[in-house]
């Protein structure tokens, strides 16, 4: 099953990566076809495992102060800042339409 | 980390709702972008909450009238732990966002409920019973103004018998009197929408309380993909009952749920029950007391301090104290007559030293807060009831001799007449009679 434009352009909004070119693409296809080898696997009855620590139980900290009061650190990493606050643009800047854009899924 | 205590605040809260408490939850990540989300995504519960299926129980006046209360429930779908994001800050003027990320990763607990209240009214009801039964637990002190507890309304309108309509959620909420109107506002808006022909689209709006109105959100259009995963870094959740409990395992560990049920404190309707019961008090007098930060242990401590009953305690309480403090804004706490001033008071009146009116003047001396005694203030502005017998007749006596026609209609059979010439007497003691006597005086001399 061939990955399609609507998909890929999908993908490049949702995780904000870009594909770039044909190689790309066709490195995803590749990873997809690979991942698919998990269906030869016969699951029948088996609960799906969630990650390897699934049996392990969650640790609780207690309700203690343990770290804090460092905001001049925290800062440093802001590009720009207003009074202790980041700056960030008003709203998410959403990618441009498929149409608008010069990105190798259009010529595809 | 998961912190303990969200943990503990999580369970009373689902068993304060009638919630079944999962032993075992799960944590997965909600991915979406926007600048106060650091990670790009949130850690929250989206298969397995920590509890489910609860029930939250209400009351509204019917008319605005408080003495018609009718009990409501809303079911409760969940109640999941889920990561805060930071606070963003929309500065229109700039063209920018600032971003304030304390918050960020700190617990939150969400409470889900079902689509079972059907106006502005109603969400306000139910959401105010919230409240205060998380502040009766400690969970949280739920002020919304300070963003403690925060609200998104989901609202749709649909025909009798068909099936509900497309819903948009409401945010930016930041009171429950601002909650009733945004709700209010919302299904108006859908119900013109959908008579002139248009559709309501599954967006996110806000609440613009200077507007009253609700606006559409440009940010979050469209259906958000949020791709949910498993969160690889957090095990199950696993809480115990007494019958589950490991016998080897670090205590600091363990949340046992039934050691949590066994300390639930009495909740809101609990304690109303309790103050029917227990002072004789209405029902409505019950959800007041509670209303008022305050005002329950008020009441209690005059009462015990005084001879006079609850239930007379209680209108003094209500009518005359609390209106004060609303005129004038005042909580409870701030009220200028104390609990033992006020029971002094009603000590007087309850021994018959002076009249109910006298009391309300006095009352409103009190109410300057000079640290003057209810008895110094009776004392000086002469206010006592007249205890003298004779005193009292030969006034009484006076009036009666002053006013023949009148005299003679009470004797012909007229009773109603009979008032005046108690108010006659008043005015001559200048208010210091008791009424009861006085009629009592009037219609044995008139007999005789």
């Amino acid at each position: 099953q061939e990955v399609t434009v609507e998909v890929l352009d999908h993908l490049e909004r949702l995780a904000l990566v870009d594909f770039r070119d044909a190689e790309g693409v066709e490195r995803l296809q590749k990873a997809i076809g690979f991942a698919d080898q998990l269906r030869e696997v016969n699951t029948d009855g088996v609960e799906p495992m969630d990650s390897v620590l699934e049996d392990r139980c969650l640790y609780l900290r207690g309700d203690d102060v343990t770290e804090g009061n460092c905001t001049n650190e925290l800062l440093k990493n802001a590009r720009e800042k207003v009074e202790e606050y980041f700056v960030a643009p008003p709203g998410n800047i959403p990618l441009p339409k498929l149409e608008e854009r010069e990105t190798f899924l259009q010529g595809s | 980390v998961l912190n303990r205590r969200c943990v503990e605040a999580a369970v009373m809260t689902g068993l304060a709702l009638n919630c079944s408490i999962n032993k075992k939850s799960l944590f997965d990540r909600k991915h979406y972008f926007y600048a106060d989300l650091p990670a790009g995504y949130q850690i929250t519960q989206q298969r397995v909450p920590i509890a489910v299926n609860g029930s939250l129980s209400y009351s509204l006046c019917i008319d605005n009238k408080m003495s018609q209360m009718v009990t409501k429930t809303v079911r409760i779908k969940q109640i999941q732990l889920e990561q805060d994001s930071g606070k963003s800050l929309h500065d229109d003027t700039r063209s920018q966002t600032l971003v304030d990320l304390n918050r960020a990763g700190v617990g939150l607990m969400e409470v889900v409920m079902e689509p079972d209240m059907c106006c502005g009214e109603e969400a306000a009801a139910a959401v105010r019973e919230l409240q205060l039964i998380l502040q009766t637990l400690g969970s949280s002190q739920a002020v919304m103004a300070e963003g403690q507890l925060r609200v998104d309304a989901n609202v749709s309108v649909h025909h009798p018998g068909e099936p509900y309509g497309v819903r948009t959620e409401v945010k930016n909420i930041n009171s429950i009197r601002f909650l009733a109107k945004a709700v209010d506002y919302e299904i108006q808006r859908q119900i013109e929408e959908l008579e002139k022909g248009g559709t309501i689209l599954n967006e996110t709006r806000a609440f613009d309380s200077k507007l009253g109105c609700t606006v559409s959100m440009r940010d979050k259009e469209g259906k958000q993909d949020y791709r949910f995963m498993p969160e690889p870094n957090l095990p199950p959740l696993i809480l115990y009952d007494t019958k589950s409990l490991p016998a080897n395992l670090n205590h600091q560990q363990v949340v046992n749920i039934d050691w949590i049920h066994e300390r639930l404190p009495d909740l809101p309707s609990v304690k109303r029950a309790k103050l029917v019961e227990q002072y004789g008090i209405l029902p409505e007098h019950s959800f007041t007391l509670l209303n008022e930060d305050g005002l329950t242990e008020f009441f209690e401590n005059v009462v015990k301090e005084t001879q006079m009953k609850p239930k007379k305690v209680i209108g003094w309480i209500l009518n005359d104290l609390l209106s004060y403090l609303k005129q004038h804004s005042l909580t409870v706490k701030e009220s200028p007559v104390s609990s033992f001033l006020l029971a002094d008071l009603l000590n007087l009146l309850e021994k018959k030293e002076i009249s109910s009116t006298a009391a309300k003047q006095v009352l409103a001396e009190l109410w300057k807060g000079e640290g003057k005694t209810p008895l110094e203030i009776v004392k000086e502005k002469k206010l006592e009831l007249i205890q003298d017998q004779n005193e009292l007749e030969q006034i009484c006596q006076a009036v009666i001799d002053g006013q023949e026609n009148e005299v003679m209609a009470i004797k012909a059979g007229n009773r109603k007449v009979l008032n005046k010439l108690i108010g006659l007497v008043q005015r001559e003691t200048q208010g210091r009679s008791n009424p009861v006597l006085v009629k009592q005086l009037l219609e044995k001399k008139l007999s005789e």
